[in-house]
């Protein structure tokens, strides 16, 4: 097993037809996701890599039985589209689009709440790099072979901080079950807290790494939830050591503005709640071989 | 993206909150003119910077007559402001603001921030007005009221009344509350504010409702939407790098330190910085040159790091997940021929194609130290800086 997305996981691309979104699609089938139709308002009927383009997301899960997306719609309308798949039946939505405005995502988050827990889609992302589970399916922009199939279950904020980590992971031939982005916005779909969850029912997960950073409140609620109700070990690391207050790193979630949002205070509260903290970047993988 | 008081406030009384009469004004003589023309006996003469704190460092002076006005204003005009927001190196004052001054009974604080845990937009308030939110957080927890907002019914009349009358408004002015309340919050919402604080919101001795001061912020990646709050940029606030690299495209923070950093992905620039400074060095910048690392922007990110004339050495630490490292590697050799620097340059390429990439620089015949692991970089380019230094430190003792 892994989590959120597995080898038959039936994926559409919404936005399939951009010229990134057509790179990563390629690359997803060439990984062997199993991508079954993407999504373009005024394009149905087309197709790319063979793959069939739909002009709404009901129209796509009626005709390919699709359960999970991809989101590379630009920021303007990717609310919009985020909106349509989880309306439409889609169970698991990954969104890339970096750029969102901050109001539009609590109204997303808002119109997911229509939808009553059991059938209410879950959302990772937006500002992500998506989600790997190694040798089974790839639903984002990572590149897959560093990942190696394994039973770490790796969550975080930072793309290429994630790749990092996981790099450090196959170089001492150590592989992950699922990776998780959950992406770099003060306001995301998936919270730390939410993933760690799903890692603790997944039987293949059996070390958890957390990478945060600097900026709100979640590696926080993360603790507490750690040292109440996750059995597996944790190793995290908090980048943003050097960030000073008040400036915003890159990631507009990245930014520290109240008590307890500093890399420091972050590396305190995980600790003070049992989890492992990296000290370093440079030793994730270490301080994860030294767990298992 | 923040904006000056005198315009949060046409902002905000566009949307039914009220504000003491005032003017903007260029020159002293300008400011003592307007003050004239809004008659009165007492103005206040405030400094237009995008910073708060504004009223311990100087920048707020209680003017009683035109020469007083014009002496406030000499000197604010073309200083530094220095507050605890600004850094050291403060913000440049080219514009005050005069205000008619207004009798006092009252002060409140006032704030709309977008709450991440509750995922929604918070209101947050206090009877202790006039000091900083952190110090009343610090000293008064229990006067703040804290009260978030619905997103599908927006602001609701009884949420606001609640909130004045916890605040202890009296009753004849709650009305004017709830509309002064209601008026920010379509503000932040219609403009896609990120922060909107009154910080004081006064009752005057005539019982109205006034914002004294009035700060907003907002969101970046909403402005496309919104042209005529773009139009409210004033770049003599931004650090001019900054600016210089927000407009190519590249994130870019100044700090203190000495050691350039040239990384792709935020979170891994972050980290970067956190492995210098653990390796005994001081980071010279945050710089995320996005995940493609394409070769014109390795070119661009050289040229942004290298003005600053603090940096005296470099370090570039490129993960190629998409984008292969020897292409990533061209790309650094290319940009180092066209822009020669004199300073140390660390390359750390990992990913896809490495051991190509590192021939790729080997071969180059540029004087590039190489490191395999990301301590490996920060250790080279920490002991790089320093025998650098030395180095100078003698020629200069030699010469």
């Amino acid at each position: 097993m892994s989590i959120l997305i597995d080898r038959d996981t039936r994926i559409i691309v919404q936005g399939i037809t951009g010229r990134m979104a057509q790179f990563h699609t390629k690359d997803m089938l060439e990984y062997g996701s199993n991508v079954v139709g993407g999504v373009v308002p005024g394009k149905g009927g087309e197709s790319v890599f063979g793959v069939p383009v739909f002009d709404t997301v009901k129209e796509a899960v009626a005709a390919t039985r699709a359960e999970a997306s991809l989101v590379f719609v630009p920021p303007p309308f990717a609310a919009d589209s985020i909106m349509e798949a989880a309306d439409s039946g889609i169970r698991y939505c990954v969104c890339i689009t970096d750029g969102i405005p901050a109001q539009d995502m609590i109204q997303v988050k808002r119109y997911m709440m229509r939808y009553p827990k059991e059938r209410r889609m879950v959302l990772t992302g937006p500002n992500c790099a998506g989600t790997i589970s190694p040798g089974k399916a790839m639903l984002g922009i990572m590149p897959s072979h560093i990942f190696l199939p394994g039973n770490v279950g790796i969550v975080g904020r930072s793309g290429t901080l994630g790749y990092e980590a996981a790099a450090q992971l196959k170089e001492r031939g150590i592989g992950v079950s699922t990776s998780v982005g959950i992406g770099g916005d003060p306001i995301n779909g998936s919270s730390f807290r939410d993933i760690l969850e799903l890692f603790e029912k997944d039987e293949d997960t059996h070390v958890i790494a957390m990478i945060g950073e600097i900026g709100g409140p979640q590696e926080a609620e993360a603790a507490a939830h750690i040292r109440d109700h996750i059995t597996k070990p944790v190793v995290a690391y908090v980048a943003g050591l050097t960030a000073p207050k008040g400036r915003t790193m890159g990631h507009a979630g990245a930014i520290i503005s109240a008590f307890g949002e500093s890399a420091s205070e972050k590396v305190e509260i995980l600790s003070s709640a049992g989890v492992v903290v990296a000290e370093n970047p440079a030793v994730i993988g270490e301080t994860i071989a030294r767990v298992m | 993206m923040d904006i000056h008081e005198y315009q949060a406030k046409e902002i905000l009384s566009k949307f039914g909150v009220e504000v003491p009469v005032g003017a903007l004004a260029y020159s002293p003589e300008q400011a003592a003119y307007r003050a004239r023309e809004m008659g009165g006996e007492k103005w206040i003469v405030k400094a237009q910077v995008h910073a708060g704190g504004r009223g311990k460092a100087g920048g707020v002076k209680l003017c009683d007559c035109d020469s007083a006005i014009q002496q406030a204003c000499e000197g604010m005009f073309g200083q530094k402001l220095v507050t605890h927001q600004t850094g050291p190196a403060g913000k440049g004052i080219y514009r005050v603001y005069v205000e008619a001054a207004v009798a006092i009974d009252r002060e409140i604080y006032l704030g709309f921030v977008l709450d991440r845990s509750s995922q929604r937009v918070m209101i947050v308030a206090s009877a202790e007005g006039g000091m900083e939110i952190e110090d009343i957080s610090a000293s008064k927890p229990e006067s703040i009221v804290r009260s978030t907002v619905e997103p599908a019914v927006g602001l609701r009349e009884f949420q606001a009344r609640e909130i004045a009358f916890a605040l202890g408004i009296e009753p004849a002015l709650v009305q004017q509350m709830v509309r002064t309340l209601q008026g920010c919050y379509r503000a932040f919402l219609e403009l896609d504010a990120t922060m909107v604080e009154i910080n004081p919101l006064v009752v005057t001795a005539d019982k109205r409702i006034l914002a004294l001061d009035a700060k907003m912020t907002f969101d970046d990646n909403a402005l496309f939407r919104h042209p005529q709050i773009s139009e409210l940029r004033d770049k003599s606030q931004e650090d001019q790098r900054e600016s210089r690299a927000a407009d190519r495209g590249l994130s870019y923070v100044g700090l203190d330190g000495n050691i350039g950093c040239i990384v792709n992905g935020a979170g891994l620039a972050m980290a970067t910085m956190d492995t210098i400074k653990l390796a005994g060095g001081e980071p010279a910048n945050f710089l995320d040159i996005g995940g493609g690392a394409t070769p014109d922007r390795v070119a661009k990110a050289f040229r942004l790091v290298m003005s600053d004339s603090n940096v005296q050495a470099i370090l570039v630490n490129i993960f190629a997940g998409i984008n292969r490292c020897d292409w990533v590697a061209e790309g650094v050799v290319q940009a180092l021929r066209d822009n020669p620097v004199e300073v140390p340059v660390i390359v750390r390429l990992s990913g896809t194609n490495v051991k190509e990439g590192q021939k790729i620089l080997a071969k180059s015949g540029l004087p590039i130290i190489r490191a395999t692991t990301l301590m490996e970089a920060a250790e080279r380019v920490v002991s790089a800086w320093k025998s650098d230094l030395n180095q100078n430190t003698s020629l200069r003792a030699a010469k």
